[in-house]
């Protein structure tokens, strides 16, 4: 525990590094390209497109909360799909690839090889803000109102950065001994998309009919994360308090277990990578 | 006061098979034992037991073949890793030119890339932006420095890494191989900072295989030869130590190859060996050694060195028209030097039986490479009794850097208007 205190202090030394290092990282994704910065907004939008189509459009969505309309049913996977395909599904990616890649600095220059996840989860988060005003513009166009409960989505947007960090930390460590990882993750992270609450309400009945299928899907961080975006933006409502408080705490777990696990291995880096 | 203390360090790098991470694997999931069940399946030792200490401002060399253990000796010391045992103690900032332009972005700026390049090696914001003119000026790249660094070539590349990391002004200063790619404008500009460091007081630790550099610029010297410390001494000793062990190598390596021939010739000479050796062998040449004037039979030798070149002979019957003759030829096929008792005006009478003919060479005066040799006996008019074509061969290896084809004994002078520095080397050139 000390020494992990005494590497975030050694950390917050070298906050200047992960700024610049996060805006490098912006710069360099859409230097080259023309459209720019709606490149990573595509993926999200395109998905948002094909499963209003699909589950809006041909199926109907049956939730009452949609009042049969594929439009708010739209809204409503704009709020799920852009903090998951845009912040945590691409960081978690890029993190089990990062030590790999990076691995040239890792062996050449002395400097706390954490910064590394820690710039990409953040320079993902940066993106799902920009992508943030796009959702809010949709808002009012596909049939919904702002409501003063938009003031916690912080409060949401901090559980999932500590979650996602710590997911971070660990995938980006064990990807380094075992390299299965890298494609392990790829399809965990779509069985995680369906077992999260994205693309139908937790409200949905057969959901709440079969007792084993909401309580596996109850113990889903990600569901009470998701959840979090969509009663502040969708449904305009207060956060569950005591649901992502544990969410917080189970978050904070995480990113002490990936962080554990990082620092143990941190020493085979240099050689392994 | 020692501003690098290295204690007994041992490293010792493990390594792990594909096959063996995945029953890690399993046995992490199923039985949960992670940590217990990573064990390596091959162990090298890249540095053994290694102690030195390098004090203030004094600038140290580390010499020693590749894979001796060099680079991990400079990660050790930088921290980036661990030593397995031992301790490693550095007073001072410390700026590692391990490898030069590390961690440069392709697709961004040389500006941009100047400040990360900057941050990561300890420098704040503000001093980089102070010193940012320096670095461009010395890299030489005020033309180009708003460019991405993708469109620079390799030679601008690293010499920006370079400005970056003298730049950073560090206490100390790591500097590994970095000048051998440098082009011959830039190299000189690197010494001269080097020099630079070396008279404001600061430690330099200097990885290098150029050897003259090495011992130009090093206080001390320590030889790394398989992770083992073999020599910590003045420069002069630790090279010549260095250089008489690879000498041994290459003479190793030389003698095997030698010996082939010799079975060779033995076995199959008829076959194979024709065009190497001709004549009816009315006198025979059974043998011929080099050695060393002092009668020890060797294969590499300097160029200030003498060569004794023995040729046991046999005559069956008594003739009395003969001459033996000797040439040098370089690994080009050109003959270096060739000579005969004929043309220096031996006048035979006669051979019978069995006898020892030796030429002394008091000094070879050749440039660094391989020769061969030809041994012959042969009528005056040319007619051969025993032919030796390029049967032998040996080394001339030294740490001059001269080039031709022989190397005629030399010195230089200069009149009182011309200030030149002589070199500070171990023998006197020439």
């Amino acid at each position: 525990m000390l020494r992990i205190l005494n590497n975030l202090k050694e950390l917050f030394k070298y906050r200047i590094l992960v700024q610049n290092l996060v805006s490098r990282e912006l710069k360099a994704r859409y230097r080259g390209t023309v459209l720019g910065y709606f490149w990573s907004l595509f993926n999200p939008l395109l998905l948002m497109i094909v499963y209003t189509v699909v589950f809006g459009f041909i199926i109907r969505p049956r939730d009452p909360a949609f009042e049969g309309s594929p439009w708010l049913y739209a809204l409503f996977l704009f709020c799920g799909v852009l903090p998951w395909q845009v912040w945590f599904a691409s960081s978690s990616l890029e993190s089990a690839n990062v030590l790999l890649v990076q691995g040239n600095l890792i062996k050449k220059i002395l400097f706390p090889v954490e910064i590394l996840p820690i710039v990409v989860v953040t320079s993902n988060f940066i993106h799902f803000l920009l992508g943030l005003p796009i959702l809010f513009v949709f808002v009012p166009i596909l049939g919904k109102g702002y409501t003063p409960y938009l003031l916690f989505l912080p409060v949401v947007i901090l559980v999932q950065y500590v979650f996602t960090l710590g997911f971070a930390f660990l995938v980006s460590s064990l990807t380094v001994h075992f390299r299965d990882i890298k494609d392990i993750l790829a399809n965990l992270l779509t069985f995680w998309f369906f077992a999260s609450p994205i693309i139908y309400p937790m409200t949905f009945s057969t959901i709440q009919e079969h007792k084993w299928l909401n309580i596996f899907l109850n113990l889903n961080p990600m569901t009470h994360i998701m959840q979090g975006y969509q009663n502040c933006i969708f449904f305009g409502e207060l956060i569950r308090w005591k649901r992502l408080g544990v969410t917080f705490l189970v978050s904070l777990l995480l990113l002490y277990i990936g962080y554990s696990v990082f620092d143990r291995l941190r020493d085979s880096f240099p050689e392994e990578v | 006061m020692a501003v690098i203390e290295v204690d007994n360090v041992t490293r010792i790098y493990q390594k792990y098979s594909a096959q063996h991470r995945f029953k890690t694997f399993k046995s992490a999931i199923v039985k949960g034992d992670f940590f217990k069940s990573l064990k390596p399946d091959e162990i090298v030792t890249a540095l053994q037991n290694v102690s030195f200490k390098v004090g203030e401002g004094t600038t140290f060399g580390v010499i020693g073949e590749n894979g001796s253990g060099k680079s991990t000796l400079l990660k050790v010391i930088t921290g980036i890793t661990k030593p397995t045992s031992g301790q490693v103690a550095v007073r001072g900032k410390v700026s590692a030119l391990i490898e030069l332009g590390a961690g440069f972005h392709p697709e961004i700026s040389g500006r941009e890339n100047v400040y990360i390049n900057g941050i990561m090696l300890g420098l704040s914001k503000k001093e980089i932006a102070r010193k940012f003119d320096d670095i461009v000026r010395f890299a030489q790249l005020e033309e180009f420095i708003d460019a991405p660094v993708k469109t620079y070539s390799s030679g601008m590349y690293m010499r920006l890494g370079f400005s970056i990391a003298i730049n950073v002004n560090p206490d100390i200063l790591l500097i590994d191989e970095v000048l051998a790619v440098g082009d011959a404008s830039f190299v000189p500009k690197c010494l001269d900072r080097i020099d630079d460091f070396r008279r404001r007081k600061k430690t330099i630790l200097f990885v290098s295989h150029d050897l003259a550099t090495v011992e130009r610029i090093c206080d001390r010297v320590l030889w790394l030869k398989e992770g083992k410390a073999q020599i910590i001494s003045e420069p002069k000793r630790a090279i010549d130590a260095y250089l008489q062990d690879i000498a041994k190598k290459q003479k190793e390596d030389f003698e095997s190859k030698q010996h082939e021939v010799e079975q060779r010739m033995e076995e199959e000479w008829d076959e194979e060996r024709r065009e190497a050796r001709w004549g009816k062998r009315e006198i025979e040449i059974r043998r011929v050694s080099l050695k060393s004037p002092e009668g020890q039979e060797k294969y590499v030798f300097s160029p200030e060195e003498g060569m004794l070149i023995e040729m046991d002979v046999r005559s069956s019957a008594r003739i009395k028209d003969f001459v033996f003759g000797i040439g040098i030829f370089n690994s080009q096929g050109i003959r270096c030097y060739g000579t005969n008792t004929h043309s220096e005006d031996f006048e035979p009478r006669f051979i019978q039986g069995e006898g020892k003919v030796t030429c002394l060479i008091e000094k070879l005066s050749l440039i660094n490479g391989t020769y061969y040799l030809d041994a012959a006996v042969h009528k005056k008019n040319g007619y051969p009794y025993d032919y030796h074509r390029n049967l032998y061969s040996f080394m001339i290896s030294s740490s001059h850097r001269d080039v031709g084809i022989a190397r005629p004994q030399h010195s230089w002078s200069f009149s009182p208007g011309i200030e030149i520095k002589p070199p500070l080397s171990r023998k006197a050139r020439g």
